[in-house]
């Protein structure tokens, strides 16, 4: 589905919310309102995300990382997600919009200053295998279209491993680093599918290496998936994931 | 093969002496191949009337294998340190007397010292009068109990089993021969996943171009038979399912030979009776082997052209890592009227977004198709005439211009601005026994790895080992 018609059918959700709404009102008893209005006030994170521990965490069965510190969107107004070709999505990555954006591996609560937006680091840690950046957004009642979000977690692996690969799938384009070195770029209006681009062979360090995303979105659902391949195309589990 | 037989050597001889050389394949005239083995990385295949043919790749063939005897229609089995050999000849009398024999040697190199055809024995005859013609013999290695077969025979009454000694080539002392079949030419036999088939050549052999030659085939649980085809014939009462018959400008495909490269990757050796592009001789032909719901399904040999390259796990098409250039226009809105006039939008072409692209090195993805120019590759055969079993080196470049398709150091494929006729542009192409291709440079620099082009996601495209059992090897060509 197109921007347009992506457009189209949100347009026409609306209405028909707006609709309902209307109908009830005008014939619904006043507590079913306030029933629609409740499950506004309990917009929220959960049941997608929990605080992040410091209990050890390793990938899930399928080797997907799930514990990452994620920023809060940054508002990057786009109507479509048919401009996210690869020129534009680097030209957006490479732009600052924080101190230390390519470096920092932040702390829970910690808060950056983009533009007109003052933006919090939340350690999270997510109850699938993907994690649901629009769901993160929308639960923390922040802007969700038309937004870059930033993402960084620690993977802690026990021995060198060579011959590793990120493989990634995001909705929409996104971009990302392994210890500061562009490793995978996924350009287009993209859906999120597993492993769906991968990153050429690199080396994972003994010990700590810092994995670093950016997913820009316009309009609709907004989500990612990480894990990493050995050299025969097998997840990669023996590891553990921190937020430091 | 009854006519050839009268025939004899000494025209096969002159048609393999005076070969028009033919670019792609070099001298490739022989009659009856045997089935083609591989010896110290080199190809051979003999045929009637004695010596046969030879090649360093599998693609330039040229006379030059040796082998003793004469007589007709032969054909190779190795087992352990010896290649064994058989052929027949007439023995003397009626016209349908005929003798089978086997010989070994160490190597089918001529130049080797350890080169020599040993213990040539008879091992099956005919006396002119019974319902057999005692020629045109091939072997079965049975690859789940090591036993020995070699089936014979012609249109003239039966085609016949009978078992030899592996350790020596010789009959089995005892063993009677068995009647498997009838109608059939050329016959030979092969395993598969619990089933034996008895390949068999009809129609009529040694008219040229007019030569009806079509091979067939039956299966079995047993090596003994019987043999039935697809609808349940019995060979023995005239069945049989079609494998290859005459098609573009060859026709008279008899002689099957079964070749297996590795899983996967299998060919088919046969001759074509005639080939209307090369004077209407009698060529070797070699075509990818197909499996298709348990038989065998002769493949196609690949076409030059210009391609979408698809890839087999996920459906995405092979692309330069480029912006997506938007076509003009969109989406037409709803509720517009219908009867406004239809007319033809045009496609994108290649000057449409060439100077968007960068000039040096471009990376290639897997991508939605969209029939956009960064999308279509254009495949022709190297300038050189050089190849591997069944085909040429090709060279895969974007089309309308000269970026090629190349492996990298990295184990990585990228494209290049111009062709160079480097060695890691050079790829070979095999249609896999699924029907699917394997893409798989000449060379990866700086590596001896044998590496194919695969999926390693459902976008990303790099080298990697082979392995047929995952779809991240194998991609199609779709020309759109």
């Amino acid at each position: 589905m197109n921007m347009k018609r992506k457009t189209l059918w949100l347009t026409l959700g609306f209405v028909i919310l707006v609709g309902l709404g209307l109908q009830g009102q005008s014939a619904t008893p006043k507590s079913k309102i306030d029933g629609i209005a409740k499950i506004d006030t309990t917009r929220s994170i959960a049941p997608y995300f929990t605080p992040a521990t410091t209990l050890k965490k390793m990938p899930d069965s399928k080797g997907f990382i799930q514990r990452w510190l994620l920023l809060e969107p940054i508002n990057k107004p786009n109507r479509g997600n048919t401009v996210f070709t690869d020129s534009y999505i680097r030209a957006a990555f490479a732009t600052e919009y924080f101190p230390n954006q390519f470096t920092v591996v932040p702390k829970d609560g910690e808060k950056v200053k983009v533009g007109e937006q003052e933006l919090m680091w939340h350690a999270l840690e997510s109850s699938k295998f993907n994690v649901k950046l629009f769901r993160f957004a929308y639960g923390m009642r922040k802007q969700y279209y038309g937004v870059i979000f930033w993402a960084v977690t620690v993977v802690n692996s026990p021995q060198e491993m060579k011959n590793v690969r990120i493989a990634v799938g995001s909705n929409s384009a996104s971009m990302w680093w392994l210890n500061g070195k562009e490793a995978v770029i996924l350009s287009g209006d993209r859906r999120m599918v597993m492993d769906d681009c991968l990153s050429p062979r690199l080396t994972l360090n003994k010990g700590k290496n810092i994995i670093r995303g950016a997913v820009i979105n316009g309009p609709g659902m907004s989500d990612f998936c990480v894990r990493l391949l050995n050299e025969k195309g097998e997840p990669i589990k023996d590891l553990t994931i921190t937020c430091e | 093969m009854k006519k050839i037989k009268i025939l004899g050597a000494t025209a096969m001889l002159s048609v393999l002496l005076t070969g028009v050389a033919i670019a792609q394949v070099g001298k490739p005239f022989i009659h009856d191949p045997s089935t083609i083995m591989e010896c110290d990385g080199k190809y051979y295949t003999f045929g009637t009337g004695g010596g046969g043919l030879m090649s360093e790749d599998g693609w330039v063939w040229n006379s030059g294998a040796v082998r003793p005897g004469g007589g007709v229609a032969p054909d190779v089995v190795k087992i352990g340190e010896r290649y064994y050999v058989s052929y027949a000849k007439g023995a003397g009398g009626a016209q349908h007397a005929s003798n089978v024999y086997v010989m070994w040697t160490k190597t089918l190199d001529p130049k080797s010292p350890d080169f020599g055809f040993k213990d040539e024995t008879l091992v099956a005859s005919s006396d002119g009068i019974e319902d057999c013609d005692a020629i045109d013999p091939a072997f079965l290695l049975d690859p789940t109990d090591g036993r020995l077969w070699c089936s014979y025979g012609t249109y003239f009454g039966f085609i016949r089993l009978v078992e030899l000694d592996p350790k020596t080539g010789k009959r089995v002392v005892g063993n009677k021969a068995l009647n498997i079949a009838i109608d059939c030419e050329a016959t030979d036999l092969m395993y598969q996943d619990g089933w034996y088939y008895l390949l068999g050549t009809h129609g009529t052999c040694c008219d040229g171009a007019n030569s009806t030659y079509n091979i067939v085939v039956g299966r079995s649980k047993k090596v003994t038979g019987p043999y039935l085809d697809n609808m349940g014939r019995n060979m023995i009462e005239g069945g049989g399912k079609m494998v290859l018959a005459a098609g573009g400008r060859t026709a008279g495909a008899g002689h099957f030979g079964r070749t297996v490269l590795e899983n996967g990757v299998e060919k088919m050796s046969f001759h074509w009776e005639a080939d209307l592009n090369q004077s209407g001789r009698s060529v070797l032909g070699i075509r990818p082997l197909l499996w298709k719901n348990g038989w065998p399904v002769a493949g196609e040999n690949f076409k030059e052209g210009t391609y979408e390259i698809e890839s087999e796990r996920r459906g995405y098409a092979l692309e330069l890592v480029v912006d997506f250039t938007r076509m003009a226009g969109g989406m037409r809105g709803f509720g517009r009227n219908s009867n406004e006039p239809i007319k033809p939008v045009p496609s994108q072409e290649l000057a449409d977004v060439l100077k968007t692209w960068p000039t040096g090195n471009i990376d290639v993805r897997i991508g939605d198709y969209m029939f956009r120019p960064h999308q279509k590759w254009t495949i022709t055969a190297a300038p050189d005439s050089i190849g591997y079993l069944g085909g040429p080196y090709y060279k895969i470049v974007i089309a309308g211009t000269d970026r090629a398709l190349a492996a990298t150091a990295e184990a990585e494929v990228i494209t290049v601005p111009t062709f160079t006729d480097a060695p890691e542009q050079l790829w070979r192409i095999d249609q896999l026994t699924d029907g699917t291709y394997r893409i798989m440079p000449k060379v990866v620099p700086n590596s001896k790895e044998k590496l194919v082009l695969v999926s390693s996601g459902d976008s990303t495209p790099t080298l990697a080992k082979f392995d047929m059992n995952s779809d991240n090897s194998k991609w199609n060509f779709k020309a759109h």
